[in-house]
């Protein structure tokens, strides 16, 4: 490697760093050096390990091993407020900002200027601010209040609060998510000027285009551990999607595909459009098929789910269920439809956690269950248990609280609510999210098995293999739209391996190409 | 209290149904049970066991108990209704005025009607404008309390009709106030709509996580909207029955209760954050406030240190209970 820094210009050096959660071993020996006055990229997929080092950077998180430095000196207490005195800022997604302040009052927030009479100085503030932003090029005014800022000048803004309190190693985490192409422009050109100056900055983002565009050098990690860290140079795209994607091994290679017959086409969407997204989404769901979403965060595969079950507004385009056009404006008339949505955020949309097992599981269906206005025990219990039976739910009994259960009991507590519901179409939302291993294979074997009953079914997820267990077919999203749909078969080895999980492996590479690929050209 | 607090079917908190984990859930009955032997044997002398005395407690907490078992459904359903008091007094003046001019059947109509008119505006505001049932409500106090005090420039109005008086209150049923009859009715209608209705399920899940029923298809606005009537409603009850017994309506009656409601259904066990309620709860939490009074006046302290005294009581009660946080 060419241009290597010498030691005295980083601006932190990690060597050796692991991190231990419970048994979970989210970071393994991983060195990582940031040099002073460059932009240096830290990529991986999600659970890579990335936000972890992020953390411990951050103060959030101390590591189980390995040593840190910070300009020089050891970064010995892990809290919040020890990162900043070392010199290290993190621009959060417009959290730290207070939108009913001015930018220059969130700028010096908790260091005000003061007049010698001891009172906050605003006019003064205003002026250094101004200076701060002229500066850098960035054009705010600092007496406008934040609320009427757009996203990029809130994105701004919160960076040069930052460099106000002399910030010399910046993290950025996603931070062109909210900003249009003008914008990320800007920031990029605001960004090389600080570099300019000497603050070492650390870059994480799931744009590759963007990487190639203002990173120095970029570090891979993948599963916790550190796979390479080289000049931007060195690392054409096809090779760092290389780097990432790597192999590996999951617990999805023991489920069963077995052939189903496809039926007639149950789920039909035309061109249909979301408040922002889907935008012109068109998608068919046969019985017996699973469909899956695939896209990265932000690509609107949870807005399609949102919109066919009635949570978000439907702007235009057409439902068709067994060939007749519906209407749903809300979750009721989704159900009344046989629609069933298994949400993505399970402690917050998907049970009520202080609630027990029965009442949650019977909610959707409590007046099928009653006996006129009451609500009968008899047959919510009886309902309740054969569903326990059935996805084998983990519980003291149906009366206790969902909270007591594990993560992959609660999901199948969601699960058990909504096959309650007899839906003829099921859709599910990241139905594995922080659910152990072997409870995910469980779940998506289930899934299987609904499909071979002739039910159509929806599969969003981030987790690849997943993805590929449990779908006939892929869609791949992009802002809101499909960049490809195609059938999972497209994704095996031409010249199979034996091994079951090889071959999972094989489909995982080839689908987190097409799906980089897919964001790279956007 | 045999059954309803610890049932987990749906409601408190769904907990193990034995062993110390939830003896939070029992504070209140021991509370209660507590602070009468104290009051039993301290006050012994003063005639604090005298029927007529017991019976008096019962007279005067009938009113916030009624609108307590309302709180709880609002409190259940995740929302708050601070206009119940001024409501109240709102709701005797036009059954009162409406009785002097039409007669009896008007009056109670009218009385009613206040209720569904407020309830319904509460939960427009609330559900369909976004304003937060605090708010709403708490504009709601000041215009009821105003146009009550506008409509009679602040005189009381006779009732005469003793019909009237003998059924909202006024009188006793074979010795036994008909009041109490009044609080058993809609106590237990009250329970039996929490626990046992698909509405009550409804409500509970409502306030239990609002998204979480939504995505159940739960109508969560409609929920609120009719939660809020029936505050309203109670509200109105509760007021008729201030007439009654006064013979008279006037805008003060009800002033302040909103306070006392809210606290005895928080003593009983309703979470202030939804999802968790019990109508015996707030029954007996009324019953204690009601008891409290009762037993510091007949103490001899002064109202100033009776003030003090309720306070501290009410503190400690909380704190030990389980729906606190």
């Amino acid at each position: 490697m060419n241009a290597q820094p010498v030691a005295d210009d980083y601006a932190v050096r990690m060597a050796g760093v692991s991190k231990q959660f419970g048994g979970v071993r989210a970071l393994d020996d991983v060195s990582f050096d940031v040099a002073k006055g460059e932009i240096h990229a830290l990529l991986g997929e999600n659970g890579a390990g990335k936000s972890t080092i992020l953390k411990i950077l951050n103060g959030v998180h101390a590591p189980s091993a390995g040593t840190i430095e910070v300009l020089g000196a050891p970064l010995t207490e892990h809290t919040p407020d020890a990162s900043r005195r070392a010199g290290i800022g993190m621009i959060f997604q417009e959290m730290s900002l207070i939108s009913t302040l001015t930018v220059a009052q969130n700028i010096f927030l908790n260091h005000e200027i003061k007049t010698r009479a001891g009172f906050i100085d605003d006019k003064s503030a205003a002026a250094r601010a101004r200076g701060l932003f002229a500066d850098l090029g960035v054009d705010i005014n600092p007496s406008a209040l934040v609320g009427d800022l757009s996203a990029g000048q809130r994105q701004l803004t919160e960076i040069v609060k930052a460099i106000s309190q002399k910030v010399r190693v910046l993290i950025l985490d996603e931070p062109t998510t909210a900003l249009s192409g003008g914008e990320v422009g800007k920031l990029f050109a605001f960004l090389r000027r600080l570099k300019s100056e000497g603050v070492a900055i650390v870059y994480v983002s799931h744009r590759m285009e963007e990487i190639t565009q203002i990173a120095d050098r970029a570090t891979i990690l993948r599963d916790g551990r550190h796979v390479v860290t080289a000049p931007l140079s060195d690392l054409p795209l096809e090779t760092m999607i290389e780097y990432i994607v790597g192999r590996r091994s999951r617990g999805f290679s023991d489920v069963v595909r077995s052939q189903v017959a496809l039926g007639k086409p149950l789920l039909e969407v035309r061109n249909l459009c979301g408040p922002a997204k889907p935008d012109n989404l068109n998608l068919i769901v046969r019985a017996g098929e699973i469909v899956g979403i695939a896209g990265l965060l932000g690509s609107g595969r949870s807005a399609v789910a949102r919109v066919l079950f009635g949570i978000d507004p439907r702007r235009s385009g057409e439902i068709l269920i067994n060939g007749a056009p519906v209407q749903i404006a809300n979750p009721r008339d989704a159900i009344a439809n046989g629609i069933a949505l298994i949400p993505e955020d399970r402690l917050r949309q998907g049970v009520i956690v202080e609630h027990s097992v029965e009442t949650n599981a019977s909610l959707p269906i409590i007046d099928r269950l009653a006996n006129a206005f009451f609500v009968s025990d008899t047959n919510a219990d009886a309902a309740v248990d054969t569903q326990i039976a059935a996805l084998r739910i983990k519980t003291a009994s149906r009366d206790a609280a969902v909270r007591t259960l594990s993560g992959g009991n609660q999901q199948k507590v969601v699960i058990a609510k909504w096959l309650l519901t007899e839906p003829q179409i099921l859709i599910l939302d990241e139905p594995t999210a922080g659910i152990d291993i072997g409870s995910k294979a469980e779940i998506i074997a289930l899934v299987r098995d609904l499909a071979k009953s002739g039910k159509a079914i929806i599969v969003i997820s981030s987790e690849l293999s997943e993805l590929l267990t449990a779908a006939d077919r892929l869609l791949i999203m992009v802002d809101g739209r499909v960049a490809r749909d195609c059938p999972r078969s497209e994704f095996d080895d031409p010249d199979p391996s034996d091994d079951e999980g090889a071959r999972l492996q094989y489909a995982e590479r080839q689908l987190s190409k097409v799906l980089q690929q897919a964001h790279a050209h956007v | 209290m045999s059954n309803a607090p610890a049932s987990p079917k749906g409601a408190v908190a769904a907990a193990p149904r034995f062993g110390l984990g939830n003896w939070r859930q029992y504070v209140i009955y021991v509370g209660f049970v507590a602070i009468f032997l104290i009051f039993a044997a301290t006050l012994y002398d003063k005639g604090f066991l005298d029927p007529n005395n017991l019976l008096n407690i019962g007279r005067q907490t009938a009113m916030i108990a009624i609108m307590a078992v309302a709180m709880t459904f609002v409190l259940s359903a995740g929302e708050i209704d601070l206009s119940i008091g001024m409501v109240a007094g709102l709701a005797s003046l036009t059954t009162a005025m409406a009785m002097d001019a039409w007669g009896l059947p008007a009056g109670v109509l009218a009385g009613l009607a206040t209720g569904l008119v407020v309830g319904v505006v509460n939960g427009t505001l609330t559900t369909r404008v976004g304003i937060p049932s605090f708010l709403t409500t708490l504009a709601m106090m000041g215009i009821a309390r105003g146009v009550a005090m506008w409509a009679t420039q602040t005189k009381s109005v006779p009732i005469l009709d003793d019909n009237y008086i003998a059924v909202f209150g006024g009188k006793d049923f074979f010795h036994f106030p008909v009041l109490l009859i009044w609080m058993v009715v809609v106590a237990v209608a009250g329970h039996v709509v929490l626990r046992k209705t698909t509405f009550g399920r409804r409500v509970l899940a409502t306030g239990g996580s609002e998204t979480a029923a939504r995505y159940s298809g739960v109508d969560t606005a409609s929920i609120k909207m009719r939660v809020l009537v029936i505050s309203s409603m109670a509200a109105c009850l509760a007021g008729m029955l201030y007439a009654g017994r006064l013979h008279s309506g006037r805008f003060q009656l009800g002033e302040g209760d909103e306070l006392s409601v809210i606290a005895a259904a928080v003593l009983g066990g309703t979470s202030l954050f939804g999802g968790a309620g019990t109508v015996v709860g707030s029954i007996v939490g009324a019953l204690m406030i009601g008891l409290i009074n009762n037993g510091l006046l007949l103490m001899g302290l002064e109202y100033s240190e009776q003030l003090i005294a309720r306070g501290v009581i009410i503190i400690l009660a909380v704190a030990l209970s389980p729906s606190r946080k």
